[in-house]
């Protein structure tokens, strides 16, 4: 019992502050919550936030070139780019002395290979004078100039030394500029020109795409979810099973099945032609093309929409209904003044979900998206496992991601994410 | 508690079946006609078929066989929204992503009244209910009470004839349902309003109604106003439903002079009055309502009649002392005496006698 006339902190019986009693009385059962939490915490770390921060810092990291040209780097900083002159002699004598130690390094190729993505060429003249400069002595076989020059005429190209240059800081934003159709110029940043530009579209298209996904997830699944949150349990548990049904098969399978289905020898093509309704040598193309994308990967996701609104379909009291109309409502007024705005935290769930889950969809484009109906997913893939441009494929992820928060946060500001129910 | 007459017939049942399977029928063959202005009643016990006939009168169900007809017309084939029939749902319905106003403007809205004359209708309802100052809550907001009367501004706001109500103090304590009985009744009186009401709760039924409808396995077991449904149940089912009752079993010995003769089961012989019983020989439930047995010797009136009694538990209430007693073989016989300051309080193993009158002896089906 505590003395309620004294003043300050309340005390417990033994004297201690209560506030100081009560952390210590809570303190195992925070440790012992702590150490349940624990290993999926590690696991999410190490697995998942560790690998976004890598990329995010990879998308802006550029380290390679100023640590592999150390001092062609600093030499080329007094070189105006718009001078129309290759640099002089110092800035050749600097990069023979930053070769020659990176081929008996090795790493002559990688810094290649990095500048190559943004001047196509530079790859082979770094790796052929690499192999020369390696016998040069540094000291005495000067002037450098002109050695470079017989060997290869590119490297007095202001092309090449305006790369290197442009590229020589530890941070770049290039990658995050190439990722929207940009460019760094002398001048500045540059758009690119007209057949390089393929991000933008592509994000376009993909946003264009997740949107008419989901679009067409509500339509198909508002009235499942409907149903099976009308019916009977019993009935409704069956139907649950159908529905959830794909997720007991493989997702290549299931795209396989649709690329069976759809292809132009395939079951709907040949039905149509057995039926008259298409002629023979006017087969439907439903697949390798935007189409075959939404199709199949409507099909896949529409669970993800069919579950969320179910849950909170079930909540609604099948009261409020015959209370509007008992109010003199017809059944759509009804149901649209009614039933549907209590279904909208349902929509919203799912729709969040099917279209983050659309926006970063890969096996299904991939497999049945041909060249027109691939998404940006592809491309990250693309540049992570074919052109190794990691950098470029980081920048695009940021992007992506940076799309999604963003989306999440104006449904946030709109609707409020506290409307939303998963279950 | 007038009795309906043909004529001013207002809501009317006709021979009414309704089976949900096909096989059973839920309610069987149900003939009901209600007078306008009446506050009636549907008490029964879960499943026997109270909240089928509502939902039949309000639309939400077919009848599988019979009529319907409000105000003389058949509304079988007449949707729910065009029935006009305000209706108070169990669990309130309140819509929960309107206010309150919002809630109480959708009847009016659908109706395509004009935005004043709504406003106007609006705060009329909320101030009918006392709740003038809650426009603009949402229903959440609310307490189980206050929601229960906006539930019922919005089934009057429209004003209706006839207002369903299914259970709609159900959710509530003790004591603001009974507060709420109140002003349910005061306020349908005020308007004029018919009002079939349903609920499982007697007391409700007794303290609200006009007449009560007692329904048992689909069938109107008794229909009629609140205090002949106490005093004279039409058979055992009502009696034991309706309020308290003490039950001993036995066999009619003969009948005459409007008297009965039962032999208890226990050799014992009783005069009752009787109600269901027509020859000798049949199977009895005699039927006495606790407050109108005796024991008090001084106070036994005149024609009384009287039987040997066991004490068995003496249960102190407050306002009324509840005693239990093994009578005729009977241990679960009550008896209600009043808490007053020269009443003998009894204690459990005393022999007493005990007696009523025989008219508050009914001799009802066995």
């Amino acid at each position: 019992m505590t003395d309620t006339t004294q003043t300050g902190p309340v005390l417990a019986a033994d004297g201690t502050p209560l506030k100081k009693s009560l952390a210590r009385a809570l303190r195992m059962q925070k440790l012992r919550a702590l150490m349940l939490i624990a290993p999926l915490l590690l696991f999410v770390l190490i697995t998942f936030l560790l690998p976004i921060a890598d990329m995010l810092f990879r998308s802006v990291e550029n380290n390679i070139v100023s640590d592999t040209l150390p001092n062609t780097v600093v030499a080329l900083e007094d070189w105006d780019p718009n001078s129309g002159e290759a640099p002089g002699e110092e800035v050749f004598a600097a990069l023979a002395v930053d070769l020659k130690a990176a081929a008996e390094a090795k790493t002559h190729t990688k810094v290649g290979t990095r500048l190559n993505y943004e001047n196509p060429g530079i790859s082979s003249l770094f790796r052929k004078a690499g192999r020369k400069v390696k016998k040069w002595d540094t000291e005495a076989d000067g002037p450098f100039k002109e050695k470079f020059l017989e060997m290869d005429d590119a490297w007095g190209d202001i092309g090449v030394w305006q790369t290197i240059q442009t590229y020589s800081p530890k941070l770049t934003n290039g990658y995050f500029l190439n990722s929207v159709d940009l460019k760094k110029g002398n001048d500045g940043i540059e758009v690119r020109p007209e057949n390089e530009r393929i991000y933008i579209r592509l994000f376009i298209r993909t946003f264009i795409m997740s949107l008419i996904i989901t679009g067409a997830c509500i339509v198909l699944g508002y009235p499942v979810a409907w149903i099976l949150a009308n019916l009977p349990s019993r009935t409704a548990n069956l139907l649950m099973i159908l529905v959830l049904l794909p997720f007991w098969t493989s997702l290549l399978v299931r795209t396989s099945a649709w690329k069976v289905m759809l292809q132009q020898q395939g079951v709907i093509n040949e039905t149509l032609v057995w039926l008259g309704l298409v002629a023979d040598d006017a087969r439907l193309v439903m697949i390798n093309n935007q189409f075959g994308t939404i199709v199949a990967m409507t099909h896949i996701l529409l669970p993800f929409m069919i579950l969320p609104m179910y849950s909170v379909m079930q909540t609604i009291n099948p009261s409020y209904l015959r209370a509007a109309k008992s109010l003199g409502a017809t059944n759509w007024t009804a149901f649209w003044r009614v039933y549907f705005p209590n279904s909208v935290p349902g929509i919203g769930a799912g729709s969040i979900l099917v279209f983050i889950l659309a926006i970063g969809y890969y096996i299904t484009p991939e497999l049945v998206g041909g060249t027109k109906g691939v998404f940006i997913s592809n491309r990250i893939a693309f540049h992570i496992s074919t052109s190794l441009n990691w950098g470029l494929a980081a920048a695009l992820g940021t992007i992506l991601l940076a799309v999604v928060l963003l989306l999440y946060w104006t449904y946030d500001k709109i609707v409020g994410i506290d409307n939303v129910k998963l279950g | 508690m007038t009795a309906p007459t043909g004529n001013d017939a207002f809501v009317e049942f006709e021979r009414v079946q309704k089976s949900y399977d096909g096989e059973t029928l839920v309610v069987k063959d149900l003939n009901l006609t209600m007078p306008k202005g009446e506050f009636l009643t549907m008490l029964g016990p879960s499943g026997s078929g109270k909240t089928t006939c509502l939902m039949m009168l309000a639309g939400f169900e077919t009848a599988t066989h019979g009529d319907i007809r409000l105000g003389g017309t058949s509304i079988n084939n007449i949707p729910p929204h065009k029935r006009g029939i305000g209706m108070v749902f169990q669990n309130y319905a309140l819509f929960p992503h309107m206010t309150i106003a919002e809630n109480l403007s959708f009847p009016l809205e659908v109706r395509k009244m004009g935005k004043s004359e709504r406003e106007e209708k609006v705060r009329r309802a909320l101030d009918m209910v006392e709740m003038g100052a809650f426009g603009g809550r949402r229903p959440a907001q609310l307490s189980g009470g206050q929601q229960q009367r906006i539930a019922l501004a919005r089934a009057l706001v429209f004003e209706p004839e006839l207002v369903l109500m299914d259970e709609p103090l159900g959710a509530l304590d003790k004591q603001l349902r009974e507060k709420m009985q109140f002003e349910i009744t005061h306020l349908a009186h005020r308007l004029g309003i018919t009002v079939v009401y349903v609920t499982h709760d007697q007391t409700e039924a007794l303290t609200m109604s006009d007449r009560v409808a007692v329904f048992n396995d689909g069938v109107i077991q008794q229909l009629a106003p609140p205090d002949v449904l106490y005093e004279e149940p039409a058979n055992s089912f009502v009696a034991q439903f309706i309020g308290e009752n003490n039950t001993l079993e036995g066999e009619v010995l003969e009948i005459k002079d409007g008297i009965a003769v039962v032999k208890l089961d226990d050799g014992e012989l009783i005069d009752c009055k009787p109600v269901n019983v027509s020859k000798p020989g049949e199977r009895t439930r005699v039927s006495i309502r606790p407050e109108r047995v005796e024991y008090n010797k001084d106070r036994l009136q005149e024609g009384a009649h009287t039987l040997k009694a066991e004490v068995l538990e003496f249960i102190y209430m407050g306002d009324i002392f509840r005693t239990r007693l093994r009578v005729a073989g009977n241990d679960e016989f009550i008896i209600k005496t009043r808490n007053a300051p020269d009443q003998v309080r009894l204690q459990p193993g005393q022999q007493i006698e005990i007696g009523w009158l025989p008219e508050d002896c009914r001799a009802l089906d066995a």
